[in-house]
């Protein structure tokens, strides 16, 4: 199996980084933001987005969780998902400009399961996608706001994320390049 | 994508002793997360859409059909009710024949409360049926997910938001009344010792089971003493007159004064021990009105656990591909 690191510690930040500020930069200021995370290292990408967002305009990294397992459309097909606690800040959705944060786009299905989650909680006023990593091979009609980094993949291969919160270290890897060296 | 959290989900839920500590845990905290859905302003989960779920009731239970009915219909199913009264079970018809009618209109998962012990069992190891099982009373045996509700009730009382991934390990609950025709005291005897809780049981003799010797509890028929002992919970179970053929006590107002829960002995319970009951209560036999409506009681936090709870049972036995046809 073939292992590639894509992204190293310094990439992501800079990449979270340059993701705050373009959200700022889109949503004209911090007022009335929301970062929505997916569990589980959505919600760790949202959280240090929202500690930049912070440092650039003090009180506009308002960040929360949203799960999104009941909403997906392939709960019957693969083994139980064990939900992930949703966390609304205390402020709600409504009216608010919700950015989601995910670590890789890939099918869209989260993303359609998330707005159909964000739809039950409330109504905010626009709903944004940032991404740490593009891999395309999109299956529904979805595209990110931010990203991080475009990565085109194949099919076959895999993205790993890590985060040091979770995983110890900071790495975007690509594994499994060529299938055909694999079976050797 | 990153990999999701897989784990495998429950076939049926028949007994809690099929429960380890771990297991009954991560129930607990899915219930959570579905008592936070009740928050919200739709508060419904698509989860479900497209399943049905057929709640069996050959035996009365309003409350608990009706929990499981609103359970299932929070998560988007779709809900079909049998009960026995005035239905062909009146005319004969076997529990074999009665599943498979009802599996032949294609459900994906039955709910079963049945007078006969073991039913549940026989009826997921049957092969009558492919749907999931789950287990809402059978005969003096279990109710498992009474069992849950109670322990997530004491969890939430005791630790409030920090509840999740917790058991209970080290609280002392007191079970009070008819042990011996009680699967809410099975249930939760086996649970909450798994969760770690210590459990005591208090009834008179004559309603206690013979084989009380070998459940992880200690036993005894002093209501006074027990409440000197300062348990954390006192659970008081109902007199079910319907089971009462032959003479467990002399009279009810004996019951009362020895086995009740009395206004004078709500008086002694030291601030802090939650009052529970699984409903519906005799008011004035096993518990005085004061005691069930005080800040003490948990009775009410017991009915919303158990939408919670059936929740997270159903979504675990109706979702992933281990499950159903």
């Amino acid at each position: 199996m073939l292992t590639r690191t894509v992204l190293q510690q310094a990439d992501i930040t800079r990449a979270l980084s340059r993701i705050a500020h373009e959200i700022l930069e889109s949503n004209r200021g911090g007022a009335d933001l929301v970062l929505l995370g997916i569990p589980t290292r959505g919600v760790m990408l949202a959280e240090r987005i929202g500690r930049v967002l912070d440092e650039l305009e003090p009180g506009s990294g308002t960040v929360g969780a949203l799960d999104v397992t009941m909403y997906r459309d392939d709960l019957r097909g693969k083994p139980t998902r064990t939900p992930q606690p949703t966390r609304v800040p205390p402020g709600g959705i409504d009216g608010k400009t919700v950015v989601l944060v995910d670590d890789v786009l890939y099918s869209g299905r989260t993303i359609r399961a998330a707005l159909d989650a964000l739809n039950d909680l409330g109504r905010p006023r626009a709903v944004r996608l940032a991404v740490l990593v593009d891999r395309g091979h999109r299956e529904l009609p979805i595209r990110a706001d931010f990203v991080g980094k475009n990565l085109p993949t194949a099919m076959a291969e895999r993205i790993n994320v890590t985060l040091r919160e979770l995983d110890g270290e900071d790495a975007v890897t690509i594994v499994g390049r060529h299938s055909a060296e694999e079976t050797r | 994508m990153t990999p999701a959290t897989h784990d495998a989900g429950l076939r049926n839920l028949l007994s809690v002793r099929d429960l380890d500590a771990a297991a009954a845990v991560r129930i607990l905290d899915l219930a959570e997360d579905m008592a936070e859905v009740a928050t919200r302003e739709v508060p419904k989960l698509p989860a479900l859409r497209g399943r049905t779920v057929a709640n069996l009731f050959f035996e009365d239970s309003t409350r608990t059909r009706l929990s499981f009915e609103a359970a299932a219909k929070r998560l988007s199913a779709d809900v079909i009710t049998f009960s026995a009264k005035g239905s062909s079970v009146s005319k004969g018809e076997s529990l074999k024949d009665t599943a498979q009618t009802i599996a032949a209109m294609g459900v994906d998962a039955v709910v079963l409360r049945h007078s006969a012990s073991g039913a549940a069992r026989v009826l997921a190891d049957s092969g009558w049926i492919d749907a999931a099982v789950v287990n809402a009373g059978d005969g003096t045996h279990e109710h498992p997910t009474q069992g849950l509700l109670d322990a997530f009730a004491m969890r939430k009382r005791r630790h409030a938001d920090a509840s999740r991934g917790r058991d209970l390990a080290g609280l002392r609950v007191t079970i009070v009344g008819d042990i011996l025709h009680s699967r809410v005291a099975r249930s939760n005897v086996w649970l909450l010792h798994t969760l770690g809780a210590e459990v005591h049981l208090v009834a008179p003799r004559t309603l206690l089971p013979a084989g009380v010797g070998a459940w992880p509890v200690t036993t005894s028929s002093d209501l006074d003493a027990a409440i000197a002992d300062e348990p954390d919970v006192l659970m008081m179970l109902r007199i079910q007159s319907e089971r009462m053929h032959a003479a467990y006590f002399p009279h009810e107002r004996e019951y009362s004064r020895q086995w009740g829960l009395t206004d004078e002995r709500f008086g002694r319970l030291p601030a802090g021990t939650m009052v529970m009951h699984p409903g519906p209560m005799n008011r004035g036999l096993e518990i005085s009105a004061k005691a069930a409506d005080s800040d003490a009681s948990v009775i009410l936090d017991q009915v919303t656990s158990g939408v919670s709870i059936r929740m997270a049972v159903l979504y675990l036995v109706l979702s992933g591909a281990a499950a159903g046809a």
